[in-house]
């Protein structure tokens, strides 16, 4: 049985079919890629998974539970974490505090009112969010307010945002947009490292194949709202229904 | 010290020395000379800076550090004075119990109204807000008369029970007091041609002052302040971080109520009597401006704010053409009168367009405030212009445009 099992996940927007039918089985442990060309209804589906989009008919399943219906808050509670395409980060802040939040999160459960407590005393909070700062290689960036930042940290910003928090499901959209081909690298590399340690089951929507063939154990192929296929990815190389999708868009 | 690291250390130390000498301080000229109108140092008005310095610094931490913009917080200022008031009519007039009930009775009601409010954000929460404290106002106005006294308020009278007062003389209007000790019992200090007033109600209140300051720090040097300012920062990530936004918002909002209904509760204490004016919507837009003018997000702004606007609504509205007449009496005649014409609408009655204009030029100028105002020169007199980032949370929601 896979961690996450999304079935048959319709969504409309008017007239527009975002997804139609959709079924992704995530294999607890594992690298799930999504790819398929502009539009094709990758980010609607991660949207249905964290309580952004309801989906209009379907399942969402997670550890056996279901997400629909619950709000987003919990559904990170109960251990997923989502990286956006467009950086979703606190821009007054600093990197340390983006990262100590989502930590106090991990910690604390949805509330804990505690205006006597002092920042400076949670020491373990804001070791384990240097750590991870070091990690995605903002170590010393950590004081630079969030805005301040170049789109790629704002990205690497927003992962460590997520790793501190040690989730079961990640969801990565397009983590390595914007990025030179170096920092790209170094992502996969970050990424490929906490799977190794963690265990993390991640899912990643990538245009760049080189990412998404050095990442993924399965990968699925979502054209105009449809998954044309799922296998892994040494079946999707040369499949012709890809092939189309893209129309040599990718050098696949 | 206290808890807190040495920059919040040296700011409240500044901020204790400034309060417990502002007798003198406010009142840099000698009496009977030309300028001894702009003395500020009587108990009055440093009375009421301290008190509206308390409302605006909790109406800071809901406003500097979440954005929400409450346009009735004055509602929690009323509700507090009346609380405050009844306390002292039935119970005693001892101001202690007074200022306990005007907290509880604040916070229960912003409780409520938070509760509803934060339904919304935004403007919408902005009208909603509004929308209660007018509410309130027209219920203690008229409806509520048997409990507010309607238009003409409240007052303590000959024959209010007081419950707590044994030895109170039967019949004798009761004064409000600290254990015994008169709120108005002053000590004159003449000094040259100075005169330095010390007032028991002004040291009182501003000790009141000195802790909500502190709380305030604390506050914001919290992991619950941490929240609050990623609130206003992106409430969605915040949302798919884990953390449930309403608990946050709407502690903040009680805590400020709080404030609010401790400032009104002072108020009472100080000047015994409630009218339901207290809680018009001029009042709540006042508490607004003075946070804004002062530095919305940052500790010593509202104070600052709130000293300023009192300022000019009980200094600066009392020049008149006489005045002005003896300031540029030495000038010719003709350009006296000309100088005259162009500042007598400024001034006097006109002190309203002053500070209308001083709100558009730090609005658009200093987002931060008088604060950052102070930080620019004190950044330029020491030679190094640029912005120093060590300075935490306080310098990070600074440098942010209010909202
Ligand atoms: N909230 C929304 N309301 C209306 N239409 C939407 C909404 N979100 C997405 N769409 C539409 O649904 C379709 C799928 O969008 P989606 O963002 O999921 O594509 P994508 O696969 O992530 O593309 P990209 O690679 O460009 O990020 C697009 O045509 C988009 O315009
Ligand atoms: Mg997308």
């Amino acid at each position: 049985m896979g961690i996450l099992e999304v079935q048959n996940v319709n969504k409309r927007f008017g007239g527009l079919q975002a997804l139609n039918n959709v079924n992704l089985n995530v294999e607890k442990g594992s690298v799930h890629a999504i790819i398929g060309p502009n539009g094709a209804g990758k980010s609607t589906l991660l949207n249905c998974f964290v309580g952004r989009l309801t989906p209009d008919t379907g399942s969402v399943m997670f550890n056996g539970k279901s997400l629909l219906g619950i709000k987003p808050h919990q559904i990170n509670q109960a251990g997923v974490s989502r990286v956006f395409q467009t950086p979703e980060i606190f821009s007054d802040l600093s990197a340390l505090e983006n990262v100590m939040i989502p930590a106090f999160a991990k910690r604390d459960g949805a509330y804990k009112l505690n205006p006597f407590r002092r920042v400076t005393q949670e020491s373990e909070i804001r070791d384990s969010a240097e750590e991870v700062l070091r990690d995605v290689g903002l170590a010393d960036r950590k004081d630079l307010i969030a805005a301040e930042m170049s789109r790629g940290d704002k990205r690497r910003l927003e992962m460590a945002m997520c790793l501190v928090q040690d989730p079961e499901l990640l969801l990565l959209d397009e983590p390595t947009a914007g990025m030179a081909r170096a920092d790209t690298n170094k992502t996969i590399d970050l990424l490929k490292h906490i799977g190794e340690t963690r265990g993390i089951t991640k899912v990643v929507i990538e245009h760049d194949m080189h990412v998404v063939f050095s990442l993924a154990d399965k990968i699925s192929v979502l054209a105009q709202g449809t998954v044309l296929v799922e296998d892994v990815p040494e079946n999707i190389k040369g499949h012709p229904k890809v092939r189309e999708a893209y129309l040599g868009e990718a050098q696949v | 010290m206290l808890k807190l690291d040495s920059k919040d250390t040296r700011l409240f130390l500044i901020v204790i020395a400034m309060t417990l000498l502002a007798p003198f301080i406010l009142n840099p000229f000698p009496e009977g000379s030309n300028l001894a109108q702009f003395n500020a140092g009587y108990p009055d008005l440093m009375q009421r800076f301290v008190i509206f310095g308390i409302f605006a610094i909790g109406f800071n931490l809901l406003f500097g550090l979440t954005g929400y913009l409450s346009f009735g917080h004055a509602a929690f200022l009323g509700v507090g004075s009346y609380a405050s008031i009844w306390m002292m009519k039935l119970l005693t007039v001892n101001v202690i119990p007074a200022m306990f009930a005007s907290v509880i009775v604040s916070g229960l009601f912003a409780l409520v109204v938070g509760y509803v409010c934060l339904r919304r954000s935004g403007i919408y929460f902005s009208i909603l807000t509004l929308a209660f404290a007018q509410m309130s106002f027209a219920l203690a106005y008229s409806v509520l008369t048997p409990l507010t006294g309607g238009e003409t308020g409240l007052q303590l009278k000959a024959a209010d029970p007081r419950i707590l007062d044994f030895g109170a003389a039967e019949g004798s209007i009761g004064r409000a007091s600290f254990f015994g000790i008169d709120m108005r019992a002053s000590m004159e200090l003449p000094v040259g041609s100075w005169l330095f007033t010390l007032n028991f109600g002004y040291y009182l209140a501003a000790f009141v002052m000195l802790i909500a300051f502190y709380v305030s720090i604390r506050i914001f040097r919290s992991p619950f302040g941490m929240m609050l300012r990623a609130v206003k920062s992106n409430q969605n990530r915040l949302n798919y971080t884990g953390v449930s936004t309403k608990p946050y918002t709407l502690a903040v909002f009680v805590i400020s109520g709080m404030y609010a209904g401790l400032a009104g509760g002072l108020l009472v204490a100080m000047d015994t009597q409630v009218g339901p004016e207290r809680m018009f919507w001029t009042a709540s837009g006042e508490v607004v401006l003075m946070t804004i003018l002062g530095g919305a997000g940052t500790l010593i702004g509202p104070v600052l704010g709130a000293g300023f606007i009192k300022y000019m609504e009980n200094i600066v509205s009392k020049i008149n053409s006489k005045t002005l007449e003896a300031w540029f009496g030495f000038l010719p005649d003709g350009l006296e009168d000309a100088l005259i014409t162009i500042v007598y609408p400024f001034v006097g009655k006109g002190w309203h367009l002053t500070l209308g204009i001083m709100f558009m030029l730090v609005v658009i100028f200093l987002p931060g405030g008088l604060v950052e105002g102070g930080k620019r020169i004190g950044g330029w007199l020491t030679g190094k212009g640029r912005k120093s980032k060590t300075d935490g949370g306080q310098e990070a929601t600074a440098s942010t445009p209010a909202e």
